[in-house]
């Protein structure tokens, strides 16, 4: 049959020479490349120490947000919860109290708020569910563990530092 | 048979026994090192520097895994094949020389166990039988995969043992002689077997990676189409030993295959250094040349392995039986001829 894009090739099948049919001249050029790739630069990334640039729309591990005056702005809608195609987000609400003003933005939020690890599956979509802007998939890889209790992760992991302390923590360092 | 002859065999045998342990648990690292450097890559480097305490990791892996024993095997002939492929292993380095005679003490010490007249033979019969560690292993598994690998060892062996005689021949009527140690000492010097016998030695390279079972011809292992082959119902050290006993057996083959074709403990110069280091350090510097020797061949194994695919089953038995064969009886040939007309000459 003619070839439609011209760029059929027909392979012949001719029986081997003696030659190949020792294979040993192949296998040398074989050999010869294999032997060039080990002065070729290394391609690994030595993971714990040295991390891969991220892209920019990476989606890591979640981070729940404060405002600009360091109070959560998770208001326990569930709407993330609704939204999660793995089923991975957990929350309990509760009602803000008088003085608790400056911990929550809102008169409810989220007195528990559990997201499963080994369920999520990193869409994002819970970031894009939120309509108070709490929820963040900006962090690192999350990390192994050895038991499936520890990737439950609740608000502690989760919940951003408050910018004070972050600002303290930075001026420790520097 | 004084009781210092007795105290520097036992000296001899447990070095060699050490290093041979050694070397064969460094091969499993260097197999790794290699395999990642001809792919790009760092591989191990987690348990101690340049990962070399992976070889402790693997094998303390290997003593604390369950050993399984299927019910349907035959127990005994399941324990007796990983123990016969490994002791069979070990008995090939028991007539290679690894160095000239060495002064120690005012007392003249062969660096080598023993130096029997037929060593050769003696190496063919041991790697003969290191066929049988697979062949009861797999049959015992009754498992039919481990079965069809065993079968396939066995034939693959024996298809390879011929072309690996016949090339040997050719290399005795150059050497006239079947003990290693005398064979070692006529390439004194640069006088290395593999000028005379550079065909000789190809055939028995390829050979010696079919006698091993390495890639490209592990068919008895070729995990595509038999899951492990041979080894697929072993678990923990039994799996350990037959591993333990392929490096073993590359450590062997590389031995010999250095004392026959590329002088063994000989190097150019040599007479030089043993005049100027004296009867004691200068074969020292022998022996770390036949390790070089030895540590050269096992990379070039372990660079083919990372290099070539492995061959189907009709061109392996093709290779074996239609080239290596009448290549080895023409090497044969020309080496008888050309002897002649020299002799006669």
């Amino acid at each position: 049959m003619e070839s439609l894009s011209g760029r059929k090739k027909v392979l012949e099948q001719k029986p081997m020479n003696f030659m190949e049919r020792m294979y040993l001249p192949a296998i040398f050029k074989g050999m010869a490349i294999t032997f060039m790739h080990m002065f070729r630069k290394k391609e690994t990334i030595h993971y714990p120490e040295q991390e891969r640039e991220f892209s920019e729309n990476w989606r890591g591990m979640h981070s729940l947000k404060r405002d600009e005056n360091g109070k959560e702005r998770c208001t326990a809608c569930g709407l993330c919860a609704l939204s999660c195609p793995a089923e991975a987000i957990t929350m309990i609400s509760a009602e803000r109290e008088k003085g608790e003003e400056h911990l929550y933005r809102e008169e409810k939020y989220a007195a528990v708020y559990e997201i499963n690890m080994l369920r999520c599956i990193f869409c994002g979509l819970c970031e894009e569910a939120c309509p108070k802007e709490a929820i963040y998939l900006d962090g690192p890889i999350v990390p192994a563990d050895y038991l499936r209790k520890d990737f439950i992760y609740g608000k502690d992991k989760l919940v951003e530092m408050p910018i004070n302390e972050l600002e303290a923590l930075k001026g420790a360092i520097v | 048979m004084d009781i210092a002859f007795l105290i520097e065999k036992l000296i001899i045998v447990t070095v060699l026994f050490t290093l041979t342990l050694t070397i064969a648990a460094y091969s499993t690292w260097a197999e790794r090192k290699v395999a990642a450097w001809l792919q790009d890559r760092v591989g191990p480097n987690r348990a101690g520097i340049f990962g070399l305490l992976q070889p402790l990791a693997d094998g303390g892996k290997m003593f604390f895994k369950e050993e399984i024993i299927p019910s349907g095997s035959n127990k005994w002939l399941f324990i007796a094949g990983p123990s016969l492929a490994l002791l069979v292993s070990f008995l090939g380095t028991a007539v290679i020389p690894f160095g000239q005679n060495i002064e120690i003490f005012g007392r003249i010490v062969p660096l080598q166990v023993t130096d029997i007249n037929v060593g050769i033979l003696y190496i063919f019969g041991v790697v003969s039988l290191g066929v049988y560690g697979i062949m009861i292993g797999g049959w015992a598994s009754n498992n039919k995969y481990s079965l069809m690998g065993a079968i396939r060892g066995a034939s693959q062996n024996i298809s390879y043992e011929i072309a690996m005689g016949l090339s040997i021949i050719a290399l005795l009527l150059v050497t006239n002689s079947l003990s290693f140690k005398e064979i070692a000492e006529q390439q004194h010097g640069w006088h290395w077997n593999i000028i005379y016998q550079p065909l000789g030695f190809i055939i028995f390279l390829v050979c010696a990676f079919a006698e091993t079972n390495r890639m490209p011809f592990d068919l008895p292992e070729c995990e595509t189409e038999l899951i492990g082959g041979y080894n697929t119902e072993y678990s923990a050290f039994k799996m350990g030993a037959y591993m333990f006993a392929e490096y073993i057996n590359m450590f062997v083959s590389s031995a010999v295959m250095a004392t026959l074709y590329f002088g063994g403990y000989n190097y150019p110069g040599m007479d030089a250094v043993n005049t100027l280091l004296g009867p004691t350090w200068g074969p020292l510097i022998g022996v770390a040349v036949m390790f070089l020797k030895i540590i050269a061949f096992i990379f070039f194994f372990m660079w083919v392995r990372w290099t070539v695919p492995r061959f189907r089953y009709d061109q392996l038995m093709d290779l074996g039986w239609k080239v290596l064969i009448p290549l080895a009886i023409a090497n044969i040939v020309i080496t008888a001829i050309v002897i002649t007309v020299v002799d006669k000459l």
